[in-house]
């Protein structure tokens, strides 16, 4: 199966007052895996059902494959979906959920196809199980094997681990990460969980009141955000109060460079990663640290420096060497930064 | 203190027992009196079940019976196909109005059934004009006489499933709309449809103040003028009638309880 290209061309959609497209544009290349991103009702689901068919823009257009959609129904639209509340016909068995489609489209695929789908997702076994009799991440499987089964010019997969709890979240996203790597359907993955979309897409489309504000590989949105919005939505980030000298900007006495250079010499704020910050036991430091909070392998560490609160991310093994209120000194690794 | 437990029990135990035995008798006593009454003739039950002699002896009586069957059926299927749609869609695309839509379907249950044929009776001039004046015809009135009824039945089924999202899975994968209500939306409100059909049944077979102001015919009707020429006969029908509606009740509780149990059951297993 080889993916199509997806272009939405200046989608526009408002409820009411509110703008949930805003004039967006999107394209996807045959067979990527794009994470939409972004908060509550920053459009991000509106963009995607609108892709479905689900919902009529405004104005704008949506191509796939190179074929204008537009006006086409959802049922004619040849799209797979997964959506976020579960969705399995619960009088059907899990077996006959993935057999839904095939049936439709009167399909002559293999007899085994529904059970080969089934078996995609790893749940051989549970063909004869109902929806209610299988656990939350077990129907978001079935889900997804019965969007799969018929073939879909492209797969939309509106935050289908919501409502799962962590450690299936994980298991499921990784899983549909290799689905699709195998399988190549071009993908739109909707998500307000920043880990999820920066761990399993191509790129990742930062949205922000109905407008795209950012689409880039995951490594770029996280090191080089777009604006002060993405840095702050994507990661944690300390604000910290600096001022702009020769193109760089001066905070806690460290200069560090500028994501988007700028030459006025002001006062600003540097949006910097707790991992960009170290933190040094040292008797005469400017420091102190205020709390600890131990989160496994890593732990946090904040620290006031004047007035300035600093969060750092340190390794757990050297936690138990900044108990509170000891002495510390900050030290900020020169990598860019945007501001606020 | 046990020994006071105990008298508690006990005295609860009477009580339960006189509220039920009062009761019974209450429910109870009317029914023996018709049965008492509808065997005096020992004619009466045997041609009850006699169908072809019932109706030549009592045209009016198997008229009135095959009308209210007709009626019944008629307004089952009318109401159906009226109402699953319309709360399908209120519930998918205008969610806004399921207020307003269920106020107006249980309107009718405010509203006296002799209030309602003073309204009705202009329109049915009309229905006369058009359609003729076949008892049939009361199938109208009727399908808006059992809303309130059915539209509770139906909007419970809805409100057990997430149509929405099951609807929108079904058209995803490429169903149209009669795909979706037919294959998807009807399987999962079967009980709902089960139940909302059953009470439009007992309904309309107990009807008797429209049609009679309308002068049209059905059973209780039948019944009614059958009183005034053979009183054991109108109290047998009666009779029949009423552990009909009885039987239909019961089916739609056991009917309800099995699913329910078998729910439970398969999601504790």
């Amino acid at each position: 199966m080889t993916g199509v290209a997806v272009h939405l061309l200046g989608l526009r959609r408002t409820f009411g007052s509110v703008h949930a497209l805003d004039n967006l544009d999107l394209s996807i290349a045959p067979g990527e895996f794009i994470a939409l991103l972004g908060p509550s009702g920053c459009g991000k689901t509106t963009a995607l059902r609108v892709l479905a068919g689900l919902e009529d823009a405004d104005s704008g257009e949506v191509l796939v494959g190179g074929k204008d959609v537009t006006a086409l129904p959802a049922n004619k639209r040849d799209m797979g979906m997964v959506f976020q509340a579960y969705s399995l016909f619960p009088h059907l068995s899990a077996l006959d959920n993935v057999k839904f489609g095939l049936k439709l489209r009167g399909r002559k695929a293999s007899p085994n196809r529904a059970g080969d789908m089934l078996d995609l997702v790893g749940l051989t076994g549970f063909e004869n199980r109902f929806p209610h009799q299988m656990s939350g991440g077990q129907q978001q499987r079935v889900a997804l094997a019965r969007a799969l089964a018929i073939e879909p010019s492209v797969l939309l997969l509106d935050e289908p681990l919501s409502a799962l709890d962590a450690k299936v979240r994980v298991q499921l996203r990784d899983e549909i990460r290799r689905i699709q790597t195998e399988i190549g359907t071009t993908t739109l993955f909707v998500t307000h969980d920043q880990e999820e979309a920066l761990a399993v897409a191509d790129r990742v489309g930062v949205m922000r009141a109905g407008k795209l504000e950012q689409l880039a590989t995951p490594a770029e949105i996280y090191q080089a955000p777009a604006s002060a919005f993405v840095a702050e939505f994507v990661g944690l980030s300390n604000r910290l109060p600096g001022t702009i000298i020769d193109e760089e900007i001066e905070v806690l006495g460290h200069r560090l460079p500028l994501i988007a250079p700028s030459s006025s010499s002001s006062p600003a704020t540097a949006l910097v990663r707790p991992e960009s910050v170290t933190v040094e036991p040292h008797p005469d430091g400017e420091g102190r640290v205020v709390t600890t909070s131990f989160l496994g392998p890593i732990s946090k560490v904040t620290v006031t420096v004047g007035e300035v609160l600093v969060v750092a991310q340190i390794a757990s093994d050297r936690l138990a060497s900044l108990p509170a209120g000891a002495p510390v000194r900050v030290t900020l690794s020169p990598s860019p930064v945007a501001l606020a | 203190m046990a020994g006071v437990i105990a008298r508690r029990a006990r005295k609860q135990r009477a009580f339960r027992w006189a509220v039920l035995i009062v009761l019974g008798v209450f429910f109870l006593l009317p029914l023996v009196a018709m049965v008492e009454f509808s065997t005096r003739d020992s004619n009466t039950w045997s041609l009850l079940i006699d169908w072809p002699q019932l109706s030549a002896t009592y045209p009016d009586l198997s008229d009135g019976i095959v009308a209210s069957l007709l009626q019944a059926a008629l307004t089952a299927v009318l109401m159906l196909l009226l109402l699953v749609p319309t709360a399908v869609w209120v519930r998918l695309r205008l969610p806004r109005l399921r207020r307003l839509v269920e106020f107006l379907c249980l309107l009718p249950l405010t509203i006296p059934a002799i209030v309602l044929v003073v309204g009705l009776a202009p329109v049915y001039a009309w229905v006369n004009y058009f359609l003729g004046g076949s008892s049939v015809t009361l199938v109208f009135a009727y399908t808006i006489l059992v809303l309130p009824y059915a539209y509770r039945a139906i909007d419970a089924g809805l409100s057990a499933i997430d149509v929405k999202t099951l609807a929108e899975a079904a058209r995803s994968m490429g169903s149209g709309w009669a795909t979706v209500m037919g294959r998807v939306v009807l399987p999962n409100i079967r009980s709902a449809v089960l139940s909302a059909a059953f009470l439009t049944v007992a309904l309309v077979l107990g009807e008797y103040t429209i049609a009679s102001l309308l002068n049209r015919t059905n059973l209780q009707v039948a019944i009614a003028f059958l009183g005034k020429s053979s009183a054991t006969m109108s109290v047998a029908v009666s009779l029949t009638a009423l552990l009909l509606a009885f039987v239909l009740l019961l089916l739609l509780s056991l009917f309800g309880e099995r699913r329910s149990s078998r729910r439970r059951k398969e999601s504790t297993s």
